[in-house]
């Protein structure tokens, strides 16, 4: 019965939620209310868990709570449910694509589509490059103005570059190359 | 059966590193699916990004769907959505299970500090590249400074701007045909 109700709520925030990531916030404080499967700190925790475990964050958030309440099988039945929609629905929009794809108006969107992913993506960077050069606690407590960029960071992201540029392997590479240099430097 | 299992593996290692949210797995998706498998192409991508922008659901998980879809059909599109989503499970539930305070524990605070940096080089770089491909002309620019402008600086949802491109897309490119048409027939 738990098993059902698991995966109707995961279900429902996988069918409404547009955008993906934090906007499964809204729902989980709302299951929160309703079923009390854990605290409202735990949302809190499983935020910042999310942040730092690689994945897509509405995944992270429905194991977790799965595997609180029910275990294996619990996390199991919760992600399922939280991409049974997801996956219906692209099969469902891939298929009308496929079928419209030499129309002309569909060509039209798509050209006026990809500015837009490209400007998305674009924000995305910069909000993570806000979070990875710029020491915004520091600052608001001392209020001086080189305290607010993280000079480390920023050279280091430099020179990353120029290497990524030059050598192009493989994006994994990088990562762990990055996390390595992260703890050597303290960052 | 061959290409199922290579699909899972590749979604599993785009899962497994994908640091960030849906946007971050883009340097990742453009190396395993695009340059080494060539399942989808970049301008694929852009369109399965763009759509899973404006439908329910996670990123990830609408284009691992999307490219799963194309290349196995139904079979595919399972295959590599649990590929996507099994790092994932597997991560946090050990971290539930075994840890506490995980984000807390210094070295792991430092290391995503370091990979941080390196997510914004790997998808400015994504960006650089998508840039070049998808504004090919002036009105395509213009798209794209008034979208990254209205998500960056209103609470207007980014569904919503999505769908304004679109419908904009159309206008532009109808008015320029007709544009072109009338002068023909001058």
């Amino acid at each position: 019965m738990i098993f059902l109700q698991l995966y109707w709520e995961f279900f429902k925030t996988g069918l409404f939620t547009i955008g993906g990531g934090l906007a499964t916030l809204p729902f989980l404080y709302e299951m929160q209310a309703k079923t009390g499967w854990f605290t409202i700190h735990d949302i809190a925790n499983m935020v910042a868990v999310s942040e730092s475990t690689p994945g897509p964050m509405g995944v992270n958030m429905a194991t977790f709570t799965g595997f609180t309440i029910a275990g294996i099988p619990g996390a199991l039945i919760a992600v399922l449910g939280l991409v049974t929609p997801s996956v219906i629905i692209i099969l469902i929009v891939a298929n009308i694509l496929d079928k419209f794809k030499t129309n002309r108006y569909v060509q039209f969107a798509m050209y006026g589509l990809r500015a837009a992913s490209a400007a998305l993506i674009a924000i995305a960077c910069l909000r993570v490059a806000q979070i990875a050069f710029l020491n915004r606690d520091l600052y608001s407590q001392s209020g001086r103005l080189t305290d607010l960029f993280n000079i480390t960071a920023i050279i280091f992201g430099i020179i990353l570059y120029i290497i990524y540029k030059k050598t192009d392997r493989h994006p994994i590479l990088y990562i762990l190359a990055a996390g390595v240099v992260g703890v050597v430097l303290s960052l | 059966m061959k290409e199922l299992i290579e699909l899972f593996v590749a979604f599993a290692r785009v899962g497994a590193f994908t640091f960030g949210g849906g946007y971050a797995m883009l340097p990742m998706l453009q190396k395993e699916v695009v340059e080494s498998k060539h399942w989808a192409t970049e301008e694929d991508l852009m369109d399965y990004y763009a759509v899973g922008q404006c439908t329910p659901g996670i990123i990830a998980v609408n284009t691992a769907t999307f490219v799963g879809r194309k290349q196995k059909g139904l079979a595919g599109a399972l295959v590599a959505t649990a590929g996507v989503i099994f790092p994932s499970l597997v991560i946090i539930m050990i971290i539930t299970a075994f840890v506490n305070n995980f984000s807390d524990i210094p070295w792991v605070a430092h290391a995503l500090a370091g990979i941080r940096v390196c997510v914004v080089v790997l998808v400015l770089n994504a960006v650089i590249k998508l840039a070049k491909k998808s504004l090919v002309d002036a009105a395509a620019v213009v798209i794209f400074i008034a979208i990254m402008a209205g998500a960056l600086f209103t609470d207007i949802p980014t569904f919503a701007w999505v769908i304004a491109a679109g419908i904009v897309g159309i206008l532009i490119k109808v008015l320029g045909v007709s544009k072109e048409k009338g002068g023909a027939v001058k």
